[in-house]
């Protein structure tokens, strides 16, 4: 059984706002039955521009009926600019969280809102087109819903990706290209944080942070293109500017060392740490 | 927890009474090892032996063809594994779509080392196809496994003619009996299988006991090596009270099997309800080869997860084929293979009797679950107008 928390088990037990809406201003739908879950949620405007009435049909586990049914009570007397701000977290945090492999459902719910207000503001018919490369064909996730949902939830994983979106939960075929996914964003979001980093010399590092930084500017911007060479990099020491390393397997006593060294190393240390560093091979 | 009306006896079983009762001098008092050089530990032997000529009975075998193992998965491993090391030389294996887990593991742990393995179709009742059955054993000698009883539907195989078809082809017959024992009469004397499957769980002994039944002169390279327990067949202390647990259980498999016609009438009671009270469900399975035990029941529109918790806050335990009931993102594999559509898949519930099962507890049952389907439906945007 799930651990599921009480309040999703109360959800689930006594549903708030069943229904269907006749002449909603926006009905969102998504999920089919073939996906093993779906929802259908139609809301009307007060002259206030809030949310008066919100109802929702679901087809679906314990956990997707409860995150339907939070959902209605979260945007109810909302304006819908502060319903769209609504993310999958916030349902799963209304509901005192759901296992991880049950997130889906909160993304599920966060969809319909967003495809039932896009039908209000003159989008599509209410129901989510599939826009954008399909990742995985079992499910029908988009490379754009991937992203999003791993940015958001900053995901790490394959198996958490299935979990939040179903994708790669069917053949397994599209895992590689989750993957790739997870890597671009990781990508993405190291250069963000280093950018912000060397441009903040606001404060000054403490030793050990720079050494800190300087491990990991060689881990991650250093080491993976030495390796597929064969190669790898040790920090040996640090004074003031002067890093000094040394180069080992295939990097070693490699004739072009010295431009490894120059172009490679130092240029990204300058890059991300600080721009005075000078870098020197042990001996 | 209050009340527990337990309709989920394919999962696993409770122990009887006087299977516990049997195992209960094993802990402290005749504790000895069946192997000791002495004669209190060879009281104990005599009671492993006596517990695995129970067994024997249960299945129509020779004492000397039971090997006792830790579960029924070790049992499905070690002989397809066991089988198809020991063939030799080059071999198929053979089996079905809609074997349990610990069957396919093993069959596609084979196929990754180069092992060619053809998973055999089923019909829309859940009937092994015997013609592509035919076709696979023409192209080459092959192990075969295949279940006697499917624990989602409870469709029984023809494992007669089955054994017959192997045999003729010159091939290895292992079957999985785990849900079959107990439940069907089982006269391997008739239906020559090379090896079986069985747990002891699931017929009312404790978790933690299964057995291999291998045909006198069937070569096995067994799966647990450095001991000579169990005629070398299987290394390891045997686990006595588990043991002496089976064997009682066994007894009282078989003296039960008069009771199953009753269990088939209640069985048939909560189907011809529910499928009066609950429009848009259907049975799937075929209903003319199938254990006394099990109904395997879809609802339409509604998905089995949310059943299940609904049943579970009456007290009622079952099982679904859904998707999210089974921790993957995939439905049954059983339902899939016999074409059922996605829609009866996710709102399937399998409900599962046993010896103990009463026939109030079969009215509660028929009068808790219209209410639930009709509650969860109106909240379903599928449900047609």
């Amino acid at each position: 059984m799930w651990e599921y928390t009480g309040k999703v088990l109360d959800h689930f037990r006594n549903p708030r706002n069943v229904g269907l809406i006749e002449n909603p201003d926006g009905i969102g739908e998504v999920g089919s039955l073939a996906c093993g879950d779906a929802l259908k949620l139609t809301f009307k405007l007060g002259p206030d521009g809030r949310i008066a009435d919100v109802k929702f049909q679901t087809f679906g586990c314990a956990s997707a009926i409860a995150s339907s049914s939070a959902l209605t009570e979260m945007v109810k007397g909302r304006t819908l600019e502060e319903a769209a701000k609504i993310t999958n977290q916030d349902i799963a945090e209304f509901l005192g969280g759901l296992p991880e492999q049950k997130m889906h459902c909160s993304v599920m719910g966060r969809e319909a809102l967003e495809a039932a207000i896009d039908n209000y503001r003159g989008g599509q018919g209410g129901k989510r087109v599939l826009a954008g490369k399909v990742v995985c064909n079992c499910f029908g996730v988009t490379e754009e819903e991937i992203l999003r949902v791993v940015r958001e939830n900053q995901l790490s994983t394959v198996e958490q990706v299935t979990h939040y979106t179903k994708a790669g939960g069917g053949c397994g075929k599209c895992k590689g290209d989750i993957q790739a996914l997870l890597t671009r964003v990781a990508a993405e979001q190291l250069a963000a944080e280093q950018a912000a980093h060397a441009r903040s010399p606001a404060r000054k590092m403490t030793n050990l942070e720079r050494i800190r930084l300087i491990e990991e500017t060689l881990e991650r911007n250093v080491r993976p293109a030495l390796r597929q060479d064969g190669g790898d990099i040790q920090l040996v020491d640090v004074e003031g500017p002067r890093v000094r390393v040394a180069l080992r397997g295939m990097c070693a006593g490699c004739q072009v060392s010295e431009f490894t060294l120059r172009d490679v190393v130092q240029s990204k240390l300058r890059e991300f740490v600080c721009e005075d560093i000078v870098v020197e091979e042990s001996p | 927890m209050s009340r527990v009306i337990y309709l989920d006896n394919n999962a696993t079983t409770m122990a009887a009474p006087e299977v516990v009762e049997a195992m209960r001098p094993f802990w402290s008092e005749r504790y000895g090892n069946p192997s000791s050089m002495h004669a209190f530990g060879g009281q104990v032997h005599r009671d492993v032996e006596s517990a695995r000529a129970r067994v024997a009975e249960l299945l129509g075998a020779d004492p000397g063809e039971i090997v006792f193992t830790s579960c029924g998965s070790e049992s499905d491993n070690t002989a397809i594994r066991g089988a198809a090391e020991a063939f030799g030389r080059r071999v198929n294996v053979i089996t079905s779509r809609v074997e349990h887990p610990a069957v396919l593991g093993p069959c596609q742990d084979l196929a990754e080392h180069g092992v060619t393995v053809h998973h055999i179709p089923v019909d829309a009742a859940g009937q092994l196809d015997l013609v592509r059955l035919g076709e696979a054993l023409r192209e080459g000698p092959a192990v075969v496994s295949v279940m006697w009883v499917n624990n989602e539907t409870g469709v029984i195989f023809p494992m007669e003619e089955i054994a017959a078809m192997v045999h003729a082809a010159g091939g290895l017959l292992h079957t999985d009996a785990v849900q079959a024992a107990g439940k069907i009469t089982i006269d391997l004397q008739r239906v020559p299988v090379d090896l079986l499957s069985l747990s002891g769980h699931k017929l009312h002994a404790p978790k933690g006991v299964g057995v291999l039944y291998i045909r006198r002169g069937t070569r096995i390279k067994p799966l647990l090596l450095g001991g000579h327990q169990e005629e070398n067949r299987r290394a390891g202390t045997e686990n006595v009270p588990y043991i002496v647990g089976l064997g009682r259980a066994c007894e009282m498999a078989r003296a039960h099997l008069d009771d199953l016609p009753r269990l088939a009438a209640m069985r048939d009671r909560l189907e011809q309800g529910l499928l009066a009270t609950c429009p848009d469900s259907s049975v799937n399975g075929d209903r003319h080869q199938r254990v006394s035990t099990t109904l395997n029941i879809s609802f339409e529109y509604i998905e089995g997860e949310a059943i299940l918790y609904s049943l579970s806050d009456v007290g009622i335990c079952a099982s679904s084929g859904s998707a999210c009931s089974s921790g993957s993102l995939e439905p049954s594999h059983v339902l899939r293979a016999m074409g059922v559509p996605f829609t009866a898949v996710h709102g399937s519930i399998r409900f599962s009797l046993s010896r103990y099962t009463t026939d109030e507890e079969i009215d509660y049952t028929l009068a808790a679950l219209p209410p639930i389907v009709k509650r969860l439906r109106a909240m379903s945007p599928f449900v047609p107008k």
